[in-house]
């Protein structure tokens, strides 16, 4: 019989913090991210690369309008809505808005009761951040109706002025839309596998080998966090510029 | 500190105050507008509260307050790339616009 070495001694040195934690972490010749799982990690990694995909998205609008010689549509006025013969500046954006930051609120405590194994909280606060998203997901179909249907702007010119508006427009909220579709799916995905016991159970997921497990629930937090974050700029550079 | 913590854990406490407070920011830029401030007052105010969602979203909801370092830099430090395409783009703008008066708008300049 092959006598294996006890290399465990069962205690493990703690890490080191500040400007020499970083160096001890990246020069550790293991893996870089500490404490982190490796898919939280990617998924941070993959959310950097989308951040510069939509500020390519953003700065490219800052150019357009910058350089255009024709005024810019005044957005408070374009997205206003008329309620009760009274035209609100912005409504139905600044709704948008607070359906957006609530369904990340939701998010957050559907991570925290995951890793608590908290299963039928986790899939009533995910189902609560997949509605909250369908429904921003809907406003934003109505407003692209009326933008289109009613204001007649269209991504290659608008009645209102700047030609640049539109393909703006339609580009920056598109992606985004895109965005919170996708992640309104995974959140469904999401909720089915908790609600089913799949993460308690560590049974394997769609087309991987992983056993689940409740950070699959933080990762898609991370992902739906981005959407609100990146709505955070599309609203104040966008519509409130 | 437990011996076997799984992941991140905070009391719910923190997640609704900051979700309280990102509503107060949103009410607060929304404002901005439905007062119509105008120039730098809205310029400031509106980067302001921007930046402060943004950092709240960052820090609490998505924990990297909690993270090591080696995580946080590596995922915010190249963030501060964007300033120089921002210079860039907005140096491209001014050219254009300056070129496009001259040719094509006369009288402008």
């Amino acid at each position: 019989m092959a006598q294996a070495v006890q290399t465990n001694t069962g205690q493990s040195l703690p890490l080191p913090e500040g400007i020499q934690g970083i160096v001890a972490d990246w020069s550790s010749d293991q893996r870089a991210f500490k404490n982190v799982p490796w898919g939280k990690a990617m998924m941070w990694i993959f959310l950097l690369s989308d951040t510069f995909i939509f500020s390519c998205f953003l700065i490219s609008y800052m150019t357009v309008r910058m350089s255009t010689t024709e005024p810019w549509p005044n957005p408070s006025e374009v997205f206003g809505l008329t309620l009760f013969g009274k035209s609100i500046p912005l409504l139905l954006i600044a709704i948008m808005t607070f359906v957006l930051i609530s369904s990340s609120g939701t998010m957050a405590m559907a991570v925290k009761f995951g890793y608590e194994k908290n299963r039928k909280m986790t899939f009533i606060l995910l189902l609560c951040t997949a509605a909250l998203g369908a429904t921003f997901v809907g406003m934003q179909a109505f407003e692209w109706t009326k933008l289109i249907l009613h204001e007649g702007i269209r991504p290659w010119g608008n009645p209102l002025g700047a030609a640049q508006f539109g393909a703006a427009f339609f580009m920056i909220t598109g992606f985004h839309g895109t965005h919170v579709s996708i992640g309104v799916i995974f959140l469904l995905i999401t909720a089915t596998k908790v609600i089913r016991g799949d993460l308690d159970h560590e049974r394997p997921g769609f087309m991987t080998g992983r056993k689940g497990k409740y950070e699959i629930v933080e990762i898609m937090g991370l992902y739906w966090h981005f959407v609100d974050l990146v709505w955070v700029f599309i609203f104040a550079v966008f519509y409130l510029w | 500190m437990a011996a076997h913590v799984e992941g991140q854990q905070h009391p719910i406490g923190i997640y609704l105050k900051i979700w309280g407070l990102l509503f107060v920011l949103s009410t607060a830029s929304y404002l901005v507008d439905y007062f119509h401030f105008q120039g730098y007052l809205r310029w400031f105010l509106i980067l302001l509260f921007m930046l402060l969602k943004a950092g709240l979203i960052v820090a609490v909801f998505m924990h990297m307050l909690w993270e090591r370092l080696a995580l946080m830099y590596a995922i915010l430090v190249p963030t501060v790339l964007l300033m120089v395409l921002l210079g860039i783009g907005a140096l491209e703008a001014d050219y254009t616009f300056l070129t496009r008066g001259v040719f094509f708008l006369k009288g402008l300049f």
